[in-house]
């Protein structure tokens, strides 16, 4: 096992390279550069901006630079639209405000979506299953950007419960979190239901109950078990995903996010920001990933590794 | 010897969105403590779910029981409570089925597996549970119990797992010992010493045997008596013996007559079963095996004929009398 695990992240070192190489070829192909402005600036001052960001270099050079500067100095480069300050101040600054948010939406999908879903499944076709279904309808369906607005006009504007935004105390993240978790919740819940749907069909469970235990016991360790293996699937790249950074529910909750800083700097062809960004969602996607495979390991032992 | 298990007219269907299937069609035997019972009949006509609505293990919906009694130790089975049917199961009947490759949980130890039951109905804690688990696997012979207890089913062998089946089943002493075609899946020379070991067992500890298979050979070398089912209806009944030497229902001749033999000729071929068996769904009124059979006229398309005494222990149910007809 710690073999294995020391393999695999031996292996981010390639993955990681290639996804620099798309990210940069991506990032450099979008029309327009950082200093592209509604109303131009003056031929000198792009040309010295330019030089001074070493934008004036050849492509290959570019690259190589901003590459090499993240791995020996873990240095995601400048920021054009601030001098004084670099990628890895707004990562500072904003990054962990997206990881809380994101961790908090994960544990609000886990914590109503699974439940949820085995609640369903165990009542299948009855009252329970049909709302808690439609629930997770509802939960798929509405996005993120209606979601937010009607929460802040329920719970905030009308109830007066919680406050209407911002980000720090334990009230102002509890609307935000829901927003986001909301929609993994409703896909974690039907994928567990299915999951769960299919797993007590199996002859196994057949024996379980031939052996003459109760109901619980047969869902809890017989069934629960093996239906989980799908769900921990998902849960890899979902969140990842949550942690970091989300654009609209920062936006609405005026959370000081990474998920905001990016689409500006897209907008604004921040390169390094845009960049910087994607490394860092490819790093949290392969670590969610190896977790996710190493927890395999625990849930079913048919599965070994080396 | 007294009478351990007795059904009468049980009556199980399935209410799926194509219509009724009516899976077993008012069925009643009787079966002796210690008594081998083997229910023969080919897939589908009604042996697996005659015995899973017996345990209360028909998935329902769709299934359900709709009539019928099933007396054991002098409670009905059918009308037993879900605590109640429960302290049956598994402790004073148990089940092995078909196919061990999925019937043991892949993700739970050989020993969380078979110390349960144990542990649930003689409340063992998990010390003396796992004693007896490996007493049980030794009995069941397989090679170092006591190393291989905390293996996962993945890595033992098909005649192997259903050897642990067999202990999980025998955990609780079981009155009656339910195996549905638990040969079936496994190949020949694992199927003999299955057979070999559940046989010896059962003289050991003295339990009644359901045995549900579709093989007349299996059957007769291990039965005391066989039903032979189609189409939801027990068709014939006798001693094993009486049979297979004097089957008085052409289906059974049939089975009989597809079988090889080994004192055959070298060109003699096996005579099969032409057709199929009914569906289930809206079946026509007569014998359901009338549109296969060659004796048939037009009495067996309009009336399902009754079982009836044919010899001593043996009823049949057929319009004709087809003693000493061709195989």
């Amino acid at each position: 096992m710690g073999r294995y695990i020391v393999r695999r992240l031996l292996w981010m070192i390639p993955m990681l390279f290639i996804v620099s190489v798309i990210t940069f070829a991506f990032a450099h192909a979008v029309p327009g550069g950082p200093f592209n402005r509604e109303k131009p600036l003056p031929a000198e001052i792009i040309a010295n901006l330019e030089k001074y960001y070493g934008l004036d270099q050849p492509v290959w050079k570019q690259y190589v630079d901003w590459f090499g500067g993240i791995v020996t100095r873990l240095d995601f480069g400048p920021v054009y639209s601030s001098r004084s300050r670099r990628v890895n101040d707004i990562f500072a600054d904003h990054l962990p405000v997206s990881a809380q948010l994101g961790i908090l939406a994960t544990l609000i999908a886990v914590g109503i979506g699974m439940p949820l879903g085995i609640l369903a499944a165990l009542k299948q076709n009855t009252f329970w299953d049909y709302l808690g279904m439609a629930g997770a309808i509802f939960g798929v369906s509405v996005p993120n950007i209606v979601l937010g607005p009607l929460m802040i006009l329920i719970f905030a504007l009308t109830l007066g419960w919680l406050p209407v935004a911002g980000w720090g105390t334990p009230a102002q993240m509890i609307m935000p979190a829901l927003a986001l978790g909301t929609g993994s919740a409703a896909v974690i819940a039907r994928l567990t239901r299915a999951s769960m749907l299919q797993v007590i069909r199996e002859d196994y469970i057949r024996t379980a109950r031939a052996k003459g235990l109760g109901e619980r016991i047969v869902m809890v360790r017989h069934a629960l078990k093996n239906a989980l293996i799908p769900v921990a699937t998902i849960l890899g790249p979902m969140f990842a995903a949550l942690i970091t950074g989300t654009f609209i529910v920062e936006l609405i909750f005026a959370i000081p996010g990474m998920g905001k800083y990016f689409i500006t700097s897209i907008t604004n062809r921040d390169y390094p920001v845009v960049m910087g960004a994607f490394m860092v969602w490819a790093v949290a996607l392969i670590l969610a990933n190896i977790a996710v495979d190493i927890t395999y390991a625990f849930l079913d032992p048919r599965i070994r590794f080396d | 010897m007294a009478t351990l298990l007795q059904v009468k007219g049980l009556k199980t269907q399935f209410f799926t969105q194509d219509g009724i299937v009516s899976a077993v069609n008012g069925i009643s035997y009787e079966l002796n403590e210690g008594e081998t019972l083997g229910i023969v009949g080919e897939s589908g006509c009604g042996k697996s779910v005659s015995v899973l609505s017996l345990m209360r293990l028909i998935p329902s919906p769709p299934g359900r029981i709709v009539g019928g009694e099933g007396w054991f130790q002098g409670r009905d089975l059918l009308k037993m409570d879900n605590e109640e049917i429960r302290s049956v199961r598994g402790n004073k009947i148990a089940m092995i089925f078909q196919d061990p490759m999925t019937s043991l949980n892949p993700v739970l130890t050989i020993n969380q597996q078979v110390s349960e039951a144990l542990e649930l109905h003689l409340g063992m804690d998990k010390k003396q549970s796992r004693k007896r688990s490996i007493e049980l696997l030794e009995l069941v012979q397989i090679p170092d119990a006591a190393d291989r207890m905390d293996d996962y089913p993945h890595q033992f062998s098909g005649g192997m797992r259903q050897r642990v089946m067999i202990a999980m089943g025998l955990s609780c002493n079981p009155q009656l010992l339910i195996a549905d075609e638990p040969t079936t899946a496994l190949d020949v020379t694992i199927q003999a010493q299955i057979i070999e070991l559940v046989k010896q067992l059962k003289d050991e500890i003295g339990m009644a045997v359901i045995w549900i298979t579709h093989d007349m050979g299996v059957i007769a070398g291990l039965a005391d008596r066989v039903n032979v089912m189609y189409a939801g209806y027990i068709i014939e009944s006798a001693d094993v013996k009486d049979l297979y030497a004097d089957p008085r229902h052409p289906y059974t001749l049939g089975l009989l007559g597809s079988l090889p033999r080994l004192d055959a000729g070298p060109k003699e071929k096996l005579t099969p079963i032409e057709g199929l068996p009914p569906d289930l769904i809206d079946m026509d009124p007569g014998c359901p095996f009338a549109p296969r059979c060659k004796y048939a006229f037009d009495r067996c398309l309009e009336e399902m004929p009754p079982l009836e005494t044919v010899a001593r222990r043996h009823i049949a149910a057929c319009w004709v009398d087809v003693t000493g007809g061709k195989r």
